[in-house]
């Protein structure tokens, strides 16, 4: 029997036909961690007893008449969520020690839902990250090369799905976290709308930015997952208050007509020809399925690098003031008196890329230069959502590469933050706007490393988008290609 | 505006954040930050005459809520994973003499 390579829907008809039980299905899965964490690095936290115990919750439940879609099957979480009883370090030194107290509203959905978590995935520290090198629990390795990085800061939970150690996961994505590992594994991840999930009990980074969504094999799988993780959360003060949608209402729709529109600073200078290869075959293949190409301009996105690292460091800044060694996290050992304590405990629990972010907020909100930084960003962050909004009167959806290159090695960019940053360049204008963005695997580059398409839709168009990217998986086979060696 | 951080802009911002960085890390993040702050002046090249700055992803406004208690008291709970505590209190070095 063999069901890790199976998607989220081949597991709910296996459990349903009694083929196979929650518990030997974590037990499958977790005997695979154990088999290949120890070369990935994907997992910081592994606890078989307690996945094993929720998975016997699970066939109990199953046994007393529940028939929840997803009753019964593992997933993988984050380590930015909090997780009751669970260690929860969000990749830091800070946080070693933090065994949460209480679950984040997206993991309290998975558990009503009776789904068994496998562990605690790796991610760049604190989310700030774009090739999870900044784990002070070291380095994730991507399944396609082990010389390569997956991408970050999701880049345990895209990983353990590209090794296929995890059915499905948790992601977050302030800046491309999600969309950015997704294409780099060859997996599907969707950023939802600002809003859409709560960011009750999810490590703050960046506030206005921050949002959960879903990676797994395929768009269907991901709609499956929005309709456990997405809804209201009135402990979340941005969450919006919606009715509830069935993210899979629109999968089968036809193409025809689907107006998809080409922003051509994506298709400029800086896609490399490997990636554009497939993107322009990845576009061929949607005129295929009826779809129209239309050229758009997304005139202020080149500037969304820059305004991105005013206001992310910014509110980071902001919101990372929390850790100061008094209520939880780490604490320094010697201090004389309550200023030693914190800047001692700080230094020691935050890593260089953390604190750099942290010194760049402290800066462009202080006096002096918080207009000419902040605000100037927070205006240039309003042109870019128009830009988008302009684009959206001509076109359903806008498409292009997720990344300007396939999984770069490990080592390569970690010594130059600027470079770093740029390989988010056509992820991080859709969280500035607010808008819902996902990534779907689309071919591999001349280094045999796989390549992402991105799709972007106009605000709550998330059914729309996944039937867009479900239509592409059934007449393509990118997203059940798997790593050999797993 | 061009500008460029000293090492005592950097000092004086990490006193600012409560982060200690020593006198050889100071020389490091100096770099680092001027580099990034190239970066970042490429916007200051935009005309942003009339527009309003934007705080959110979306134009939110804060929900209200009654003055009313919502929460169950977890104190034990949530003092079970902090540094150092008494009866009940966080301890940290004294304050006030």
């Amino acid at each position: 029997m063999s069901t890790h390579t199976n998607t989220l829907s081949q597991l709910a008809a296996r459990l349903t036909a009694g083929e196979v039980s929650s518990v030997e299905l974590c037990q499958d899965y977790l005997a695979r961690i154990a088999a290949h964490n120890p070369t990935l690095n994907a997992f910081i936290t592994v606890d078989a007893e307690r996945t094993l115990a929720e998975a016997r919750l699970a066939d109990a439940r199953r046994a007393a008449g529940e028939t929840g879609a997803l009753l019964g099957i593992p997933i993988a979480h984050k380590d930015i969520f909090c997780t009751e009883g669970w260690l929860t370090t969000c990749g830091s030194k800070m946080l070693g020690n933090f065994v949460s107290p209480y679950d984040a509203h997206v993991i309290s959905q998975f558990k009503a839902a009776g789904m068994p978590s496998l562990g605690k995935t790796n991610m760049d520290e604190f989310a700030m990250g774009s090739s999870n090198e900044t784990s002070f629990y070291g380095a994730v390795k991507n399944p396609w090369d082990t010389a390569a990085v997956p991408g970050g800061s999701s880049g345990g939970s895209a990983a353990a799905v590209a090794a296929r150690l995890a059915p499905a996961a948790t992601g977050t994505d302030t800046g491309g976290s999600i969309r950015q590992p997704a294409a780099l594994t060859g997996i599907t991840g969707l950023k939802p709308t600002y809003g859409v999930c709560s960011r009750y009990g999810m490590i703050a980074f960046a506030s206005s930015l921050d949002q959960a969504g879903p990676m797994a094999q395929t768009a269907e799988d991901c709609a499956l997952l929005m309709n456990v993780m997405a809804g209201f959360d009135r402990r979340d003060s941005t969450s919006l208050e919606r009715p509830a949608e069935d993210y899979r209402r629109d999968l089968n729709q036809p193409l025809k007509g689907l107006r998809v529109g080409l922003p051509k600073e994506f298709f400029a200078a800086g896609m490399a020809p490997d990636v554009a290869a497939n993107i322009e075959a990845a576009l061929d293949e949607y005129r295929q399925l009826g779809a129209t190409t239309i050229a758009v301009s997304l005139p202020n996105s080149g500037l969304s690098v820059p305004v991105y690292y005013v206001l992310a460091p910014a509110e980071a800044s902001s919101n990372l003031s929390r850790f100061d060694g008094v209520r939880y996290g780490h604490r320094t050992a010697e201090y004389a008196d309550l200023t030693e304590m914190y800047e001692k405990s700080r230094a020691e629990g935050f890593g260089a890329e953390v604190k750099r972010r942290i010194l760049i907020g402290a800066y462009v909100l202080s006096h002096g230069y918080y207009d000419a930084y902040y605000i100037q960003a927070q205006k240039i962050r309003r042109l870019i959502a128009n830009d988008f909004a302009a684009a959206f009167k001509v076109c359903d959806v806008i498409m292009g590469p997720t990344a300007p290159t396939t999984a770069f090695n490990l080592g390569e960019k970690s010594d130059d933050p600027v470079q770093m940053y740029l390989s988010d360049i056509y992820t991080i204008a859709v969280n500035l706007a607010g808008l819902p963005g996902m990534s779907v695997p689309c071919g591999f580059g001349s280094n045999g490393r796989p390549v992402g398409l991105q799709i972007i839709g106009d605000y709550f168009a998330e059914a729309k988008m996944l039937n867009v990217a479900h239509q592409y998986q059934l007449a393509t086979d990118w997203h059940i290609r798997a790593p050999k060696g797993f | 505006m061009s500008m460029s951080l000293s090492i005592q802009d950097i000092q004086r911002i990490a006193r600012l954040a409560r982060i200690r960085v020593s006198d050889t890390e100071a020389g490091a993040t100096q770099q680092q930050l001027n580099g990034i702050f190239t970066l970042v002046e490429q916007m200051q090249a935009v005309d942003t005459t009339g527009i309003a700055p934007m705080a959110h992803a979306r134009d939110v406004f804060q929900r209200l809520r009654a003055d009313a208690v919502s929460e169950t008291d977890q104190r034990d709970a949530f003092q079970s994973v902090a540094p150092q505590t008494e009866a009940g209190l966080y301890l940290v070095p004294r304050v006030i003499e």
